[in-house]
């Protein structure tokens, strides 16, 4: 009986989290002429949405965007934390310890009580609707994480490997190159996940920075669209089909990398 | 002998500093420089464009205790962190306890839960919309299917009503995490504090409460922390759904700030309320982690 009631609950979260993406594809795939109601399913499936939403919202432009962004941020969060994290890891100086407390001090600024003063320096620097303008912000507001997470990781290798490549004449900068750096895989997998949802998903910045239309990532791209099109609404649900396409794809077949790096980046505090 | 010098310097722990180098630069010019100029900015009367602004002191900040607007915009972000955090942990909780039983088929409604982490909350608002559109909208039309004599509610009209469903989809949106954080903790109490527990009686909910409960401590310090600070600087998710309308209805401090910076290009008063948000996270997380850690301690 227990069992019965937990599976009868079991179902209901099923259907209340799967009702919106239903009714996502019944709007998306209904022509504009056919005004039933979004519960009923199309008689055929119309494609002409996708069509209008990949054209008009840019969505080609706007994937690669992404793509760009997110790569070079990902990459460089990855590089610096990763050569950041040792010493602060290895060598509990007291400035080292110092310089740790500023980057994870970091962490609790959220980006949007600065956003004034960054737009401003953005703007001064002619960084608006730049790569680099939106690149190098984004970094900076994922490295503190990145570092924390990384400085954890090499915290708990065991110090008997750098004493052991020491002893055999290694450099320093050796050892973390040809030493640690091999070790940080499961860490640096997490990182990338988190850091790389974080800057796919961004709208707050991106809305900020981005302002010339070739220049739009998907999300700055569908609202733009959402506000021009808002009559169309089935082109605005198509548009966010495709604007959601690519991560819940991944999602499904990485899941549990996933749910690992999305719940590391969450405990922030 | 120079050469020497810096062999023994790269041998030399201290050289390895030069690592974190690139890093500072970035936290200097893209968070500690902006922090401090905006301060400096929420002492002016500037456009945001022009190269002249007015020295105005704490001008901005008075306006702040003084707008009806700003009161109204406080207001919904409170709603907005501590309704978002309250159900959060609340329902992920619940979430966690059942699925963390013995089920068929829990490992896919926990990867259905956590799907709507992955979307943007811009595109999670959007399909939100679709329900709560007035015309055509998929609420109205389930509850006019259900009762014959209904009048079809503009949900999104107004601002009361905005603001809790606001809360409700991000609430749904981010659950996954707090579940998650709860199953971990749940599969990290050790089975034998269960039996000890059951060798002495205790049963259902006195067991949750007294075992459970107090083990879980840590997640639930994470899990209101994390909710709280997500809640108070709420932003994508209104801008999607209500751009924060009608008016500052169902505004968060970071939705007017972005109105006051580009639609009335008050820069001064924006940076104030960053300022004034920056405080707000920073105390109010700081006290309940405090409060949390210290209930750790006591159970």
């Amino acid at each position: 009986m227990k069992k019965f009631v937990m599976y009868i609950t079991m179902f209901l979260i099923t259907i209340i989290y799967l009702v919106p993406f239903y009714i996502l594809l019944n709007v998306a795939f209904k022509p504009t002429t056919d005004t039933s109601s979004f519960w009923v399913p199309p008689r055929q499936p119309y494609l002409g949405n996708f069509i209008n939403a990949w054209n008009n919202a840019k969505l080609a432009r706007a994937f690669l965007n992404n793509i760009i962004i997110t790569f070079c941020v990902v990459a460089v969060v990855i590089i610096i934390g990763s050569c950041a994290a040792y010493p602060l890891s290895r060598y509990r100086t007291k400035l080292n310890n110092i310089v740790y407390m500023f980057c994870i001090s970091c962490i609790v600024v959220p980006p949007l009580t600065i956003l004034v003063p960054l737009y401003k320096l953005i703007v001064d620097t002619t960084g608006t609707s730049t790569y680099l303008g939106i690149i190098l912000p984004h970094i900076a507001f994922q490295l503190p994480m990145a570092i924390f997470l990384y400085t954890g990781f090499i915290g708990s290798l065991s110090k008997e490997l750098d004493e052991a490549a020491l002893i055999d004449g290694c450099s320093r900068f050796a050892i973390f190159y040809r030493v640690i750096l091999p070790l940080l895989k499961p860490i640096t997998a997490t990182i990338i996940i988190f850091v790389g949802v974080n800057v796919w998903n961004d709208y707050t910045f991106s809305v900020f920075f981005l302002q010339k239309p070739s220049m739009y990532t998907i999300t700055v791209g569908l609202s733009q669209f959402f506000s021009q099109f808002s009559n169309e609404i089935n082109w605005v649900a198509a548009g966010c089909l495709l604007g959601m396409l690519p991560l819940t794809t991944l999602y499904m077949f990485m899941q549990q990398y996933f749910v690992k790096g999305l719940t590391a980046g969450a405990i922030k505090g | 002998m120079k050469n020497n010098y810096f062999a023994k310097k790269l041998r030399s722990p201290s050289a390895l500093n030069i690592m974190y180098v690139p890093a500072l630069i970035f936290f200097i010019v893209f968070i500690f420089y902006p922090f401090v100029k905006g301060i400096r900015i929420s002492f002016l009367e500037w456009n945001g464009y022009s190269q002249n602004s007015q020295w105005v002191g704490l001008e901005k900040y008075k306006n702040l205790f003084t707008d009806p607007d700003f009161y109204t915009t406080v207001k919904n972000t409170f709603i907005y962190g501590v309704g978002s955090t309250l159900l959060q942990n609340v329902i992920g909780l619940a979430f966690a306890l059942l699925l963390d039983q013995k089920l068929r088929g829990k490992v896919i409604v926990r990867t259905i839960v956590y799907l709507p982490v992955m979307i943007s909350s811009i595109i999670m608002g959007y399909i939100w919309y679709f329900f709560f559109k007035y015309d055509g909208g998929a609420v109205n039309d389930l509850i006019s299917f259900i009762s014959a004599n209904y009048e079809p509610i503009d949900w999104l009209a107004s601002g009361d009503r905005s603001v809790w469903i606001i809360t409700f989809v991000n609430t749904l949106q981010y659950l996954g995490i707090a579940m998650m954080i709860y199953i971990a903790g749940l599969q990290g109490i050790s089975k034998e504090y269960y039996e000890a527990a059951s060798i002495d009686g205790a049963k259902g909910f006195s067991v949750f409460k007294n075992i459970t409960l107090p083990l879980l401590m840590p997640s639930i310090t994470v899990n209101v922390i994390v909710n709280i600070i997500g809640g108070l600087k709420l932003f994508d998710v209104i801008m999607a759904m209500t751009s924060g309308g009608p008016g500052y209805a169902s505004s968060s401090i970071s939705t007017m700030m972005y109105q006051v910076y580009f639609v009335r290009m008050d820069a001064g008063y924006a940076a104030a309320m960053g300022n004034f948000m920056f405080m707000m996270i920073t105390v109010i997380s700081i006290i309940l982690l405090l409060y949390l850690r210290k209930k750790e301690v006591e159970l």
